[in-house]
């Protein structure tokens, strides 16, 4: 039988250790890969990710479904990239702009294993020019873009998350996507060799 | 027609074909008629479309394992349960504390009241007609004074008025 997530909370609650290593396993990639794209940061994005998971573990005890699992899960995860981004501005401000991009912050990304190499240069060179106009966003309009995009989430779940109205949400990501559409226009015109990823299809 | 700026919140909800048929037949009315809205909304399509291709990544090789050690050193709800912080539990705490202070206060509270009166009006007392006995001027010249005095003399005054009276009842 699949239990769902909040059944698995409530067996976490109940001292079953099993569960959350259930929890985690399910929820490890997305949770790092929110993360990273929030502070574009390989390390930082695993810290976090710990972080989030061991929230979820302290609170067990406390936890009632009150609302869906991933909710609060990002919840503790946008907040907890919101606040380091914010704590780490004063250090990236002394950071030059067109500073080339540090070849450990490049992570092992997962790719087509019959990719030719130039092919895959070329994907990497387009995924790093999205990455950069991502990040270049507002701090807020990069989580509703990430939860909306990437996590798929719809509109309720994501206005919980980053508690505000539905209404204020869709003006949210509709400034974040016009800005993506002008940042990203010539990459967009270009014809692509090889598409692949995730995300929602659209 | 609708203004493009009213469709703009909810042109994503249509292109993600989450609005309901109210909003998504606002929205196709005005594309059909806005040739600048309908190539914003192609442009955003194809926007995430290339969005697709951005990659994951895979967690490091020793993260499930941190989070486990992590985990694993947290402290268990024993005996020492009651030292992790609980916010019900401190403010359950807060607020038998601010009780107790509250109730030990209430019968001294009159008697503190009474004894700082009182020792305010000694005060008061004391210094009240402090400025009119170091005055020297009002002292000698007071009225009260001035009254005493010839009381003082009369007093004295029989005595020696009787003294001739007898003196001279004695020598007639």
């Amino acid at each position: 039988m699949i239990r769902s997530d909040v059944q698995l909370m409530l067996d976490v609650k109940a001292g079953d250790e099993a569960s959350f290593d259930f929890l985690l396993q399910k929820y490890r990639m997305p949770l790092v890969n929110f993360l990273y794209r929030m502070v574009r940061d390989t390390a930082t994005a695993e810290d976090l990710a710990q972080e989030v998971f061991l929230r979820v573990y302290r609170a067990r005890k406390q936890y009632t479904p009150s609302a869906k699992f991933t909710t609060w899960l990002f919840r503790i995860a946008t907040n907890l990239a919101l606040n380091s981004v914010r704590d780490n501005r004063y250090r990236k401000l002394e950071t030059s702009l067109d500073a080339p991009v540090e070849e450990d912050t490049i992570p092992m990304e997962l790719r087509s294993p019959d990719m030719r190499i130039d092919e895959h240069l070329m994907e990497r060179a387009r995924a790093e020019i999205i990455r950069r106009a991502i990040f270049s966003l507002p701090d807020k309009q990069r989580a509703a873009v990430l939860l909306h995009k990437y996590e798929e989430m719809d509109y309720g779940e994501i206005a919980k998350i980053m508690e505000c109205s539905e209404s204020a949400l869709k003006s949210l990501l509709f400034r974040a996507y016009e800005t993506l559409r002008v940042q990203l226009a010539p990459l967009v015109a270009q014809p692509v060799a090889h598409r692949g990823g995730e995300g929602r299809a659209s | 027609m609708m203004k493009c700026e009213n469709i703009s919140k909810e042109l994503v909800a249509y292109l993600d074909r989450r609005a309901n048929s109210a909003e998504r037949l606002m929205v196709e009315e005005h594309l059909a008629e806005c040739a600048l809205c309908h190539a914003r909304a192609e442009e955003f399509r194809k926007l995430w479309s290339a969005m697709d291709e951005m990659p994951t990544i895979e967690p490091s090789l020793g993260f499930d394992a941190r989070v486990r050690q992590r985990v694993a050193a947290e402290p268990s709800r024993g005996w020492t349960g009651w030292l992790v912080p609980q916010p019900r539990l401190a403010f359950s705490m807060a607020f038998l504390l601010l009780l107790s202070i509250w109730i030990a206060r209430l019968p001294v509270e009159p008697v503190a009241v009474n004894t700082a009166t009182t020792a305010q009006q000694e005060d008061f007392n004391a210094i009240k007609d402090l400025g009119v006995l170091e005055n020297y001027d009002v002292v000698t010249k007071m009225d009260a004074l001035s009254e005493l005095a010839p009381a003082a003399s009369e007093q004295q005054a029989p005595s020696q008025k009787e003294q001739p009276k007898d003196s001279g009842n004695g020598g007639m």
